[in-house]
């Protein structure tokens, strides 16, 4: 891994999640003289300015033009350069859409999205800046890889993981401080491969970016209050996704409960489910996230509690799931 | 880079091959975007053939110059000239527009040769020519970006993100076209979505424009020319007034033609008008060249 620093949960308390993406940033500029960072007049918003402040001439704030943001980084990758380009989620992943796809992803080329204010993080300023259908759109897109870190540790993980890996990143984080989840960035973080958070056989809930820490919360109380033992996974990558972790969830557990901040059609619930019905295992499934509608305005915190995506939300679903009737012997030849 | 005769002349016989490469190509394949193709190939000839340092046999150099089609659609044009070069074999154009074949109407740049960038969604190629430009300058290299538009592609608004961000950061290492043929799939260009004053548009982002007429090889290279010795720090946009299936008489400046088939008879009689419009040329040549 490039720089060999460790992050550590001290960092993870003290910085923003995208914090961390700039001082991680700055480490691989400070390593690979052809990184270079652009932005769409986000540049603090999306936290570059040491990158700016360090590598001026290395640095690129195209103003409020998000195509033209992903076209010039797609010229500079052609050229040799490693653009990690930063905007908010919504403009990422919508507004540049057609130039994510046809220049970034239809080149195959490197260059690596960061892109920032990601779900319902940036509460407040309501649905134009939310990004509810980020993951929808970019799992589709042919060579590109998505990612949804679940704190700022992981997300350090994850740009790391992006420079050392050829070909377009979409790596989606949110606004602010995450709850931390992570004690050190040495837990063998892998592209494409769930990390198991907890470990359990009576239910798996499996989820990506702040809904993680929730699941987590959940999985100890329900452990503590009703004696369930539940795993935990963090799907990180949404693409190429962790099919053999899906499988086995459903093999062990037979009920599996997907979160994520993120429409429920389309996202990480829909990418699982489509592995679950492939298989041809059945299992008790549950997706929660936004439902369909666009989010309230609020604190970060209260709209996922308003969605049922927080540890209450989580815990109440469980419950549910765990009342439907399945057989839980071996034998899978009489299933559906 | 002063045109001598004998070079006019040379790039008129490529203008000429690569005229009937594309209608050729055109006919093998039944239908291809011939009018913005045959209108653009001045440009692609003069800058191929003249300006443009490549090597063929080291497609993925570092230091060439780059060409970016941004109005990607020409791509049987474009295509004929790579070929031709021999970046790609010329039996390869047999193929084009067929299942299975490398080549599209818009051409991949992972799939045929000397492509710089895929492009075939309007709106993209200045921002990718900006990007560039940006890296040679970062890089140190000397080598230039050359894009081209197509007229009613500037209706997209990208465009001018584009354009702005190119006058912002003074990236004169890239010269710009547009090839102005007035035509669009729907009509003439001023009739869909009008774009005048185009010129004036182009000076009020910040751009130096040359007017010229785009499908006349000396009044081209004249304006290279003019964008090479170009010293000032604004970058130079050259406005190439061109017509839409330019060398085949009958479907000349005709939007209808901005895809078309071609059969027998039509094919037949593209070659004579080809033949006819080589000859007025050649005659041109010899009575304004030096």
């Amino acid at each position: 891994m490039a720089g060999g620093m460790t992050y550590t949960a001290v960092d993870s308390t003290s910085l923003s999640t995208a914090e961390i993406y700039g001082k991680a940033l700055v480490e691989l500029g400070r390593a690979h003289p052809e990184v270079v960072a652009l932005t769409a007049d986000l540049a603090k918003s999306t936290k570059i300015g040491d990158f700016q402040k360090e590598f001026p001439d290395r640095f690129f704030n195209v103003g409020i033009a998000e195509q033209n943001l992903f076209g010039v980084a797609a010229g500079m990758a052609k050229a040799g350069l490693v653009p990690f380009l930063s905007t908010f989620s919504q403009f990422a992943s919508l507004r540049a859409a057609d130039q994510l796809s046809t220049d970034l992803c239809y080149q195959n080329i490197n260059a690596k999205v960061i892109a920032t204010h990601s779900g319902t993080s940036f509460g407040q300023a309501g649905s134009t800046h939310h990004a509810i259908t980020d993951l929808a759109v970019t799992r589709s897109m042919p060579n590109l890889t998505v990612i949804c870190p679940a704190d700022g540790v992981e997300t350090y993980n994850a740009v790391m993981a992006a420079y050392e890996t050829p070909g377009p990143f979409y790596i989606r984080i949110n606004r602010g401080f995450d709850r931390v989840l992570y004690k050190d960035s040495d837990y063998g973080f892998e592209i494409g491969k769930a990390v198991t958070v907890t470990e359990g056989t009576d239910l798996t809930i499996i989820a990506c970016g702040s809904c993680v820490f929730q699941a987590v919360q959940a999985a100890d109380f329900l452990e503590k209050a009703d004696g369930l033992k539940i795993r935990v996974l963090d799907m990180h990558t949404i693409k190429p996704i962790d099919k053999e972790a899906i499988i086995k969830a459903v093999m062990d557990t037979r009920r599996i409960i997907t979160v994520e901040d993120h429409n429920v059609l389309g996202g990480l619930g829909s990418a699982v489910a489509e592995v679950v019905v492939e298989s041809g295992k059945g299992c008790a499934f549950k997706k929660l996230g936004v439902p369909d509608k666009f989010a309230p305005i609020g604190l970060h915190e209260d709209i996922m509690a308003d969605l049922g995506i927080d540890a209450n939300g989580i815990i109440a679903a469980v419950r549910e799931v765990m009342k439907a009737d399945f057989e839980l012997d071996d034998d899978w030849d009489d299933e559906v | 880079m002063p045109l001598t005769k004998q070079e006019w002349l040379n790039l008129e016989k490529k203008a000429n091959e690569l005229r009937n490469l594309t209608l050729d190509t055109t006919y093998w394949a039944g239908s291809a975007h011939i009018g913005g193709g045959l209108s653009v190939l001045d440009i692609m000839t003069v800058l191929y053939h003249k300006y443009m340092n490549i090597k063929v046999d080291d497609p993925n150099w570092e230091d060439r110059d780059r060409f970016i089609l941004s109005k990607g659609h020409a791509g049987v044009s474009y295509a004929a000239t790579l070929c031709d070069l021999g970046f790609n074999d010329v039996e390869m154009l047999k193929t084009f527009n067929l299942s299975g074949s490398k080549m599209g109407m818009h051409l991949d740049s992972n799939k045929v040769v000397g492509v710089d960038a895929s492009t075939g969604s309007l709106g993209h190629g200045m921002s990718i020519a900006v990007g560039t430009a940006l890296a040679a300058r970062l890089q140190g290299k000397d080598y230039k970006t050359f894009v081209v538009l197509g007229d009613g592609e500037c209706d997209e608004g990208s465009n001018w993100e584009a354009a702005m961000s190119a006058v912002h950061y003074k990236t004169t290492n890239m010269i710009s076209f547009v090839d102005r043929n007035k035509c669009m799939i729907d009509g003439r260009t001023e009739d869909v979505m009008n774009l005048e004053p185009f010129c004036a548009k182009w000076e009020a982002f910040g751009f130096i424009v040359k007017e010229i007429d785009g499908n006349n090889i000396k009044e081209l290279c004249e304006a290279i020319d003019f964008a090479y010795e170009n010293k000032t720090d604004k970058p130079v946009m050259i406005v190439a007034n061109t017509l839409k299936g330019c060398g085949i008489d009958f479907i000349e400046d005709d939007y209808l033609w901005h895809y078309g088939a071609f059969d027998d008879d039509k094919y037949e009689r593209g070659k004579k008008a080809l033949e006819e419009s080589y000859k007025k040329r050649i005659a041109r040549v010899e009575k304004e060249a030096k």
